[in-house]
């Protein structure tokens, strides 16, 4: 029974998937249920003078029309941003007012203006094509570093300016300046992205007119946040009276963290006519209104001496919000960003700043890493031209500068448990055979290939995380996580969590660490999530955070059933409870060869009396049942961190880049179940590969969306991918007892940097990300490559 | 979808009869559909061709390859003949969309939609292709008329597309890294009479390339290209690529294409 | 309107269905074969491939009317008698999937390959799953589960 834990078991919930039985809210249809059509501003930035639904109310099928004055009047509450961040003056951040159904403005091109509910979904689409909404349509920003010299665009926010966030000891960095032997100085821009899970986000409301309960179905990363949300802000329902479920969920990334428009519209649309209300993106949809990732201009500087050591580190960037501010898109650019500009180098003195601007464009927020892959994409770039500049090589300049004693504390904000640098870089380096590289470069030169090698070493803050420290810095909830576990009366197990899984196989990895804390058989325990009326309050997932922290509220139920199993023991086995051991499902009393199953205990905690065979008297003072829940506050951060090498081959005819060798060596503490957390990283560095070289969410000068389909916005498909190496390191964290760090975000943390490290090294000019063909050709052409110009 | 009445014929004629007012045909459907569904396109009447007998198949001669017009490109790819007498028309088929498109997406429908990204355009105009509809026979030369425009008139049916049996000929795509569609595509055929290019993906529609054509005819070799100066003037401006990356990118894959005949 | 006649994973079903249902919604909402998905709106993502008449299809992009006649297998129809197909199993042993919503397409697609060519290289296997997107796996369980069923089939 022991040692699950470590082993690559495949995926209990991998069957239902596989065999067509997932249970996604798309599949999910209730009995007299309507559908939702939801009208979208064409327009980037306009008021909105009339909004006349006349004709669509009488078209076939139409049940009602919400409007902007509907949701007023009933007063439900607007979109909210979750995490607020105070500016170097002191003040605090400002947020425009988020309407679930835009009243007087819209702000982007997919605003929601307006739904028709009808009996069928294709009268709700014909009807909303009669929704006449009067624009008046005016100029539009798009670019980040035009913000804030454009017309304010919300009232009563100048230069389109939310925050001004100052992170670090300004004087004690000029300072540092003053003495650097050489400034090593790097404009860049992080690119815009759309997360694309594969699931497009889904609603439906249940109202249920006889009990007064109201039930969403919603594609979700958080269900009890959700809850919270839309029953304390946006006044739905009573939270009691409010029931959120979260099924199978394709993907997430970010993306399904926020409560949304059409969460709190068809829940509200529900209760309005008493009918079930079902919307499905579609991917249209996806694309303009899911919430988008990335997209900052950046000025970074680093102070060296002469002999390669970092002395202090400037960074400057504004960050666009996009037209509204969701739950994290504050806190994504500042507090999951500014800290982890630092990397793995011990840098004395660094500051950053950080302005969070408006534009009309779609709302930015939480993107798989969100913060840390643009930090880990400014400092791995910065420092890798240090090295060049210097000429040093870079794998020494980055081990001169690691930090190698622990616990560390940054000059930043974060305090470093454990780590081990150098091993996972002298790793990677053995694994990706790099004292071979310049062989390789020559043998690609045979072919006209141009071949370029780039690393990064990262790290992350996730486990996310301390409730006191995330609150006295914004956070508008505390950080910790729930479990309850619930030994049945026949011997089985149901572990119930606030995380969610949306492909991270918690069903696996949970079951894995339960079944060897309490000795069950891995099918005799079943996970459930995504269910407000299941389960306790939690959190979600996100941030990499569902093992560190709930996992580790499961452990510690788990510890509270093995304490209160040991009092029944001691009764049953006639000793004391501290004499009785707990192994492997079994409770034994010391020097002897008396013992129980859990099993045997679970029962008899169920039955607390004598009758026939049945004698299982309670100790004294010992409550019947056997559940036990848990809650779970981490005291730290945990820091994963990791060494990726890639390399790349760049045509010099045409520009094109394509990706040959990419090696990972990742310590990410205790590893439950090695076979999912390389999925996780292959799937990361996927993503991160995307960034890097394909994906790119692009807007005209009038502020439409031209990358909106597949046809325009580079997915990276299976042919793009060479096969990744994977490979660990482990320095177990201190800030949970399983030794976990997190492993979901850090493929997509690393890459964008290694990628375009190596990229860069090929082409021997800068380029910004994706890297296209064509820039990556007019680099050449630039670099004098006349294969290029011919 | 906006409704439409669905109707299947069973041979020209009846599909001829049945396209009047709003109603097209639909064969695989592969663009038509996505675009309904958008709500880019509307029609009253989709008037299926599949079950029209002798629409779909391939005849090879020693001098032309004639393919049905609802033939798919996964049948086409597939044709041993047509990998013998025309191997690069097999490997243009091989290269469209993906398996499942190649299943179902026919190599009519992609003449008559005329996308500039298409690849079969291309094959038509270096292979010196006959359009045979249900009233005529229309060269390449004057079929591919503009953006998604041809030269068919309302009703008219493709019914069978004849590529001439070149000497030499290869097609090389550089596609669109989001659609795979072709971001440039040069077919390079050398014929009997005369060296034809062909271009697609660059241009508001189809083109052949009288630059190349002309170098080509002097000299049939990669080359007698690197003097070529492709004029970027005219060619597709979008987030994917310039018209000066096209007009290099036209080279690159006439290059190639030569050099692979 | 019409009826139309054909066999789902084996079962003849005759339905009267509007003209312009399309397959991926006939299967989904009028025979309850969710397990076949819809991602996007652009034939592009896979996650609706089924195999109509033996060859893979984007379902998404095809008129269930069309199907008159023909015979359909999705994802439900894939497992015999409780037991998985190969291709199933081996994308469980080679974790090819995560979320599980791009999932039945690239089953199917992957199944249709294997139909084609018996021992694909992994390039061939790459350039053959283009069709299907999957933001979760980076693919490369998915390619090494293709190759491990392709041993055994």
């Amino acid at each position: 029974m022991a040692n699950l834990v470590g082993a690559r078991l495949e995926r209990k919930e991998d069957k239902k998937f596989l065999t067509g039985k997932g249970r996604y809210t798309a599949d999910i249809n209730l009995p007299n249920q309507s559908y939702a059509y939801f009208v979208r501003s064409p327009h980037a930035r306009a008021k909105i003078t009339k909004v006349d639904h006349s004709k669509a109310m009488k078209a076939p099928g139409v049940i009602d029309v919400f409007t902007g004055d509907s949701v007023a009047l009933d007063k439900i509450g607007g979109l909210i941003c979750g995490w607020k961040i105070v500016s170097h003056d002191g003040k605090d951040m400002k947020c425009p007012p988020h309407p679930v159904l835009a009243k007087d403005s819209v702000n982007f091109v997919g605003d929601h203006v307006a739904v028709v509910v009808a009996e069928t979904l294709e009268q709700a689409k014909n009807a909303a094509e009669l929704v006449n909404v009067s624009y008046k349509v005016q100029k539009a920003v798009t670019k980040t570093e035009d913000a804030t010299s454009f017309e304010t665009i919300h009232e009563g926010i100048d230069n389109n300016l939310s925050f001004d966030f100052l992170l670090g000891d300004k004087g004690k960095t000029d300072e540092a300046f003053s003495k650097a032997d050489k400034i090593v100085k790097l404009d860049i821009i992080n690119n815009r992205l759309i997360p694309n899970a594969m699931e497009p986000r889904a609603a439906i409301g249940d109202y249920n007119t006889s009990s007064d309960e109201l039930t969403l179905y919603t594609a979700s990363q958080n269900p009890h946040l959700d809850r919270l949300i839309m029953s304390a802000f946006n006044a739905v329902h009573p939270e009691h009276k409010f029931r959120i479920v979260s099924p199978d969920v394709g993907g997430g990334f970010g993306s399904k963290i926020n409560v949304y428009a059409e969460d709190v519209v068809v829940s509200y649309a529900s209760k309005k006519i008493g009918r079930p209300v079902k919307w499905v993106a579609e991917r249209s949809e996806s694309f303009m209104s899911d919430n988008h990732g990335r997209d900052h201009v950046t000025h970074a500087q680093l102070a060296l001496k002469n002999d390669g050591k970092i002395i202090g580190m400037k960074v400057d960037t504004i960050a666009n919000l996009g037209a509204y501010s969701l739950v994290l898109a504050a806190v994504t650019p500042t507090y999951l960003y500014a800290p982890l500009i630092l990397g793995i180098y011990d840098i004395p003195a660094a500051c950053c700043t950080v302005k969070g601007v408006y534009t009309n464009t779609a709302p930015t927020d939480a993107y798989r890493g969100a913060g840390r892959p643009e930090a880990t994409y400014v400092i791995e770039r910065i420092v890798t031209k240090a090295a060049k500049e210097i000429g040093m090589d870079q794998a020494e300049f980055r081990k001169k500068n690691f930090i190698t004693k622990f616990p560390h504390q940054q000059c930043l904000v974060h305090n470093i448990d454990s780590g081990d640098y150098n091993a996972h870089l002298d790793k990677a380096l053995e694994l990706a055979d790099y004292k071979n590289f310049e062989n390789r470069r020559s043998q690609s030169a045979k072919k006209g290939k141009l071949r370029g090698i780039g690393f990064s070493t990262y790290f992350e803050a996730c486990g996310v995380a301390p409730s006191a420290v995330v609150m006295s810095i914004g956070a508008g909830v505390g950080l910790w996580e729930s479990a309850e576990v619930r030994f049945n009366p026949t011997g089985n197990v149901s572990v119930f969590t606030g995380t969610h899984s949306h492909g991270q196989s918690h069903d696996t990895t949970f079951a894995q660490i339960v079944g060897d804390k309490l000795g069950v058989a891995i099918e005799n325990i079943d996970i459930v999530h995504g269910d407000t009326d299941k389960g306790p309050f939690g959190m979600g997932t996100y941030g990499s955070r569902s093992l560190a922290v709930g996992g580790t509220a499961i452990v510690n139920a788990c510890d509270k059933i093995i304490a209160k199993g040991k009092k029944v023991a001691a009764k049953m086995l006639e000793g004391k409870p501290e004499d009785i051991d707990f192994k492997a499902g079994e409770f034994i009393l010391k020097n002897s060869n008396k013992k129980k199953t859990i099993g045997e205990i679970a029962f008899a905690c169920y039955l607390p009396g004598t009758f026939g065979d049945v004698k299982s008297p309670l100790p004294e003072g010992v409550e019947p049942g056997l559940i036990e829940t848990s809650f779970f506050d981490p005291s730290n951060f945990s820091f994963p961190s990791g060494s990726h090498i890639c390399e790349v081959e760049v045509d010099e005819e045409t520009g094109e880049t394509k990706l040959v060798k990419y090696t990972v060596v990742d310590d990410f503490g205790t590893v439950i179940n090695p076979m999912i957390v390389e999925g996780q990283v292959y799937g990361g560095v996927a993503q991160g590969v995307g960034q890097a070289l394909y994906e790119n969410a692009h807007y005209d000068e009038s502020g439409q969306l031209t990358s909106a389909s597949y046809m325009d916005y580079t997915m990276p498909r299976a042919d793009n991918f060479p096969q990744i190496t994977i490979d660990y390191t482990c320095t177990p964290a201190t800030s949970n007892p399983i030794g976990a760090k997190g492993c979901g975000e850090a493929g997509t943390i690393a890459a964008p940097a290694a990628v375009m490290n190596a990229v860069i090294d090929a082409v021997g000019s800068d380029i910004s990300m994706p890297a296209t063909s064509e820039k990556v050709w007019n680099a050449l052409k630039k670099n004098g490559s006349k294969k290029a110009a011919a | 979808m906006k409704s439409f009445n669905f109707k299947s014929a069973t041979n020209s004629k009846d599909a001829a009869k049945l396209a009047t007012g709003r109603a097209t045909y639909l064969a695989g459907g592969m663009t038509l559909l996505p675009a309904m569904k958008l709500r880019l396109a509307a029609y009253s009447d989709l008037i299926n061709i599949k079950k029209i007998k002798g629409l779909s198949g391939i005849k090879v001669s020693s001098k032309s390859i004639r393919i049905g017009s609802t033939t798919t490109h996964a049948e086409v790819a597939a044709s041993k003949e047509v990998g013998k007498s025309i191997p690069s028309l097999s490997m243009l088929a091989e290269g469209i969309g993906d398996p499942q498109v190649r299943n179902r997406g026919t190599i009519g429908g992609s003449i008559a939609n005329n996308d500039p990204a298409a690849d079969y355009p291309s094959a038509c105009l270096a292979l010196n292709a006959t359009i045979h509809t249900n009233k005529r026979k229309i060269l390449s030369d004057k079929f591919f008329t503009g953006m998604f425009e041809t030269e068919l008139k309302k009703g008219e049916l493709i019914e069978t597309i004849e590529f001439e049996v070149p000497e030499k000929s290869a097609y090389a795509k550089f596609p669109n890294p989001a659609s795979r569609y072709a971001l440039v595509g040069v077919y390079v055929a050398k014929l009997k009479k005369e060296v034809r290019v062909a271009v697609t993906g660059a241009g508001s529609s189809v083109f052949r390339s009288k630059e190349l054509e002309s170098v080509l005819s002097k000299n049939f070799s990669a080359s007698a290209i690197e003097n070529v100066n492709i004029t970027s003037k005219g060619l597709n401006s979008d987030i994917h690529a310039s018209p000066e990356y096209r007009a290099h990118i036209i080279k690159v894959m006439a290059r190639k294409a030569v050099s692979s005949c | 309107m019409a009826v139309i006649n054909l066999k789902v994973n084996g079962k003849k079903i005759s339905k009267e269905v509007p003209d312009n249902v399309i397959l991926s919604d006939f299967l989904r909402n009028l025979l309850n074969l969710t397990g076949t998905h819809v991602g996007c709106d652009t034939s592009q993502c896979g996650a609706c491939v089924v195999h109509l008449n033996g060859n893979s299809v984007k379902s998404c992009t095809t008129l269930a009317a069309d199907c008159d006649g023909s015979e359909i297998t999705t994802i439900e129809g894939l497992a015999k008698n409780g037991k998985m197909h190969p291709m199933q199993e081996a994308f469980k042993k080679h974790h090819g999937l995560q979320c599980g919503f791009c999932t039945p397409g690239m089953v199917m697609s992957a199944v249709d390959l294997l139909q084609k060519k018996k021992n694909p290289s992994e390039q061939e296997i790459r350039d053959w799953l283009e069709g299907n997107l999957c933001r979760c796996t980076g693919y490369q369980g998915i390619v090494a589960a293709v190759k491990d069923a392709a041993s055994k089939m």
